[in-house]
């Protein structure tokens, strides 16, 4: 039972609920790590897809869509961005600070060749939606058997 | 007294969590930074996916509930391949002091990102007293 140590929670009475959320969550935890070991930690993506193309989604509330840099190679996609915290004035003071701040560059990629020229991505509140085409060298070439 | 009625709101907060929502949707806990300036408490939560529609604050008693409902928007005929992060509602309650002016509370919502203006009342906004000197 390596992992008592850090729930530490009897104190408060053993509600079953709590603790099985607890194992969940740290299953998690250690699940994730293997998870997808290729890819930094944020922002968060998902990745949709088919032959044709695909869609990837992340979740960076609180930027303008202007500071939001995209860029594709190959397979790869990188987005770049960043947001600052919020300016306090002497006087003012922060009660609670757990919002992200910084810069963050996040690289995906893709199991396909992507069409840069095609690659389009839309903003709205706070999700980015980038849909990433399948470059036409890329595609699966059908080929006719003739009959002799 | 200030401390008992603390106190009390604590645990009223512990059963609200424990309420299960109708909607078969999984309810995150939105990052929030407080900040009190001058003449208000500013709460800015991050709720991506939720528009100015979509907002849901209340405030009953001494909680102020902040209630986000996403709609869940999935792309069409695509498989999803890779999952780093759930969709679903986004909720947090406060407990606030009997410090604030209820009446002008005010939300806006940018970009995903929530901000609520909890303007301080009168009475308690910093006064200067003026020292007399004795005659």
């Amino acid at each position: 039972m390596l992992w008592t140590e850090g729930f530490g929670t009897f104190r408060r009475g053993i509600d079953p609920w709590t603790q099985l959320q607890r194992i969940e969550n740290e299953m998690n935890r250690v699940l994730s790590r293997y998870a997808s070991p290729s890819m930094s930690e944020f922002p968060a993506v998902n990745i949709w897809a088919n032959g044709d193309h695909a869609v990837v989604t992340t979740e960076i509330p609180g930027i303008d869509s202007d500071k939001i840099d995209i860029s594709v190679v190959g397979k790869t996609l990188v987005i770049r961005g960043g947001r600052e915290p919020e300016v306090i004035k002497e006087g003012e003071s922060y009660h609670r600070w757990e919002r992200w701040y910084g810069q963050f560059a996040k690289s995906v990629e893709l199991p396909f060749q992507i069409d840069p020229g095609k690659v389009e991505a839309k903003f709205a509140k706070g999700v980015l939606t980038i849909t990433l085409p399948r470059a036409e060298a890329d595609k699966p070439k059908k080929i006719t058997v003739k009959s002799e | 007294m200030a401390d008992k009625a603390k106190e009390i709101q604590k645990k009223e907060t512990d059963s609200v969590e424990r309420v299960e929502h109708t909607r078969a949707t999984q309810v995150y806990t939105p990052d929030v930074d407080i900040i009190e300036r001058e003449d208000c408490i500013v709460v800015t939560a991050d709720m991506p996916g939720v528009d100015e529609n979509a907002i849901d604050i209340t405030l009953e008693k001494n909680v102020l509930t902040l209630y986000g409902k996403v709609d869940i928007d999935l792309p069409e005929r695509l498989k999803l391949l890779h999952a780093e992060y759930g969709i679903g509602d986004y909720k947090r309650v406060f407990t606030l002091s009997g410090e604030i002016d209820r009446d002008k509370i005010d939300a806006t919502v940018k970009n995903g990102v929530l901000k609520v203006l909890l303007p301080k009342a009168e009475a308690v906004k910093t006064r200067k007293i003026e020292v007399r000197a004795e005659v």
